[in-house]
């Protein structure tokens, strides 16, 4: 018996379509802004992950791969993965990262040159200057699309591997947005009180 | 009459993916608060698919004292 299908079981759909995008123009990866606000709103004002659990696209994705590509693989992620030390410790790195993204993006701002890379594990630099036309767009403006896609990119690949080695959704148990935003849900439970 | 089984949550380590909301077929499984899912014993049957999905683990099949 399979359950019946909503709109929001597509959603992997726009996971696909954000890396094309980002493929073919680097400044599509500014969409990606939807998967990091959206869901903090979410959390703010509804005090839940419904974004997490209804319309996270890469999520989606995560849990049609294995089924699509009848993988079994049963095995639950190991205990220091859904650890609070390594969710929180994962986030603390994750958000460095996004620092360090927006200060390479001010530097363009003031003047340095303009790196057509993608950078994919925060180390390893991908030529990925097709994906970039000069427009009247500020040269930050792309920097900043760059440091975006290489992060999403990032954490998809992560997502992946994790998905091949134990169970589809793995990587939401330290997803920085799903740690940050039940934080922000738990808060919320604590003032209800 | 319900089933001999229902599915239990670890609140502890529940992180509130949703894995196991996408996939229960009676809706029994919900995660309200974001903090953690919660089941609805009166619909769950224990069939196990959320515990099957879950990635941390955290979810198990119990046996319904008297039931």
């Amino acid at each position: 018996m399979n359950k019946k299908k909503h709109w929001n079981d597509y959603l992997w759909i726009w996971t696909l379509i954000y890396f094309s995008l980002g493929f073919f123009n680097i400044l599509f990866a500014w969409l990606g802004m939807i998967d990091f606000i959206v869901p903090i709103i979410i959390a703010i004002v509804k005090g839940n992950k419904a974004f997490c659990n209804r319309y996270c696209g890469r999520g989606k994705l995560l849990a049609l791969i294995p089924s699509v590509f009848k993988m079994k693989n049963q095995r639950v992620a190991p205990k220091w993965m859904y650890s609070k030390y390594f969710r929180y410790g994962f986030l603390a790195f994750f958000l460095t990262m996004f620092a360090n993204m927006l200060y390479q993006t001010y530097m363009v701002f003031a003047g340095a040159p303009l790196k057509t890379a993608v950078k994919l594990l925060w180390t390893f630099k991908v030529p990925w200057s097709w994906s970039y036309t000069v427009t009247t767009v500020p040269e930050w403006i792309t920097q900043f699309s760059y440091g975006f896609y290489s992060m999403m990119l990032t954490s998809t690949i992560i997502g992946l591997v994790v998905m091949a080695l134990y169970r589809p959704r793995t990587w939401c148990t330290f997803c920085p947005m799903g740690t940050m935003t039940q934080s922000i849900c738990k808060v919320k439970a604590q003032l209800k009180k | 009459m319900k089933s001999k089984k229902f599915a239990s949550v670890n609140k502890d380590i529940c992180v509130s993916c949703g894995a196991c909301t996408g996939e229960c077929m009676l809706g029994a499984i919900t995660t309200p608060n974001g903090c953690y899912a919660v089941v609805d014993t009166d619909k769950c049957v224990g069939c196990g698919r959320c515990s099957m999905i879950c990635p941390t683990g955290c979810i198990s099949i119990k046996d319904r004292i008297g039931a």
